[in-house]
């Protein structure tokens, strides 16, 4: 299911409108996942705080979206742009790459409840791609 | 036996007494059929699929996206079991219409994304839970019934 040059020019001129707000979309995003799939809060055991607006939530949520949205321009070829965040999940973070689909689960709703008439289908459907190849990038290194 | 907390089981009430069933059906599966191609198999007598504008114009698409929904009804007026209310609906879509339930889920995704964007704001963390809870139980007693 590779990016078609539509799809990259879909998430591009999407991620532009939305730039403004991606460090609250990333934060947001974070906070859903902890809440709706508890499970991932194995990953952040050292946080005081896992609400939405805490300080861990906001920094961590912030740091993930950046990333997100420096692959946006790295579309050509995301398991080399990503080669060293991989490396960094697969031997130091080891995250089940499973989550990844979760996380991305999470930013798709973030999108969809704070962009309601821009995030249309097409929208939907590039940056679903986008982020399935982000992860796979992700997952490149584990073994 | 699923358990529900108050708050769960007002939510669940509280989002479907409100849903445009029109909008949210059609939405729904128009979404599903975009983002998940491969989901128009079941479709072949719909018509015109062949883009996502033909899609979101297709009659037969809007019909049915009401019918899939309403399906959801039954869940809501039967929480405390919704694994015998949807029995027979399981075995229908195995023995009659042979979905891949691992499509249910592409669908629930997509119908959580329409509803958020219906909600807005008012579709905290809190009430998603709520709602992924309640699409996770419908599609476990959909897919029950599978041999």
């Amino acid at each position: 299911m590779s990016l078609t040059a539509k799809d990259k020019d879909v998430v591009k001129a999407f991620w532009g409108k939305i730039s403004s707000k991606a460090d609250a979309i990333g934060q947001e995003a974070l906070g859903r996942m902890l809440v709706v799939y508890p499970q991932t809060k194995i990953y952040f055991a050292h946080w005081p705080d896992y609400s939405l607006g805490s300080a861990q939530v906001n920094k961590h949520g912030k740091t993930v979206m950046r990333a997100i949205t420096d692959a946006v321009g790295k579309m050509d070829d995301l398991i080399g742009g990503l080669s060293s965040l991989s490396d960094l999940h697969a031997t130091t973070l080891r995250v089940d790459p499973g989550n990844f689909k979760i996380l991305s689960h999470n930013i798709l709703v973030t999108l969809a409840v704070h962009f309601p008439a821009d995030f249309t289908a097409e929208v939907h459907v590039a940056v679903d791609k986008f982020l399935a190849a982000l992860s796979a990038a992700l997952a490149d290194k584990y073994r | 036996m699923v358990e529900w907390t108050e708050f769960e089981r007002a939510t669940i009430q509280d989002i479907f007494s409100k849903m445009n069933y029109d909008v949210v059906g059609q939405q729904s599966l128009a979404r599903c059929l975009i983002v998940y191609p491969w989901t128009q198999r079941y479709f072949g007598n719909f018509g015109n699929l062949y883009n996502a504008a033909a899609i979101m114009g297709n009659p037969m698409v809007a019909a049915h996206g009401k019918v899939v929904l309403h399906g959801l009804d039954r869940a809501v007026k039967n929480m405390d079991n919704i694994k015998a209310a949807y029995a027979e609906l399981s075995v229908l879509h195995s023995e009659k219409l042979h979905v891949d339930p691992d499509n249910f889920r592409l669908l629930g995704d997509c119908l959580t994304v329409v509803v958020a964007a219906q909600l807005g704001a008012a579709f905290t963390p809190e009430v998603q839970a709520a709602f992924q809870k309640f699409l996770a139980v419908v599609i476990s007693s959909l897919q029950r019934q599978y041999h």
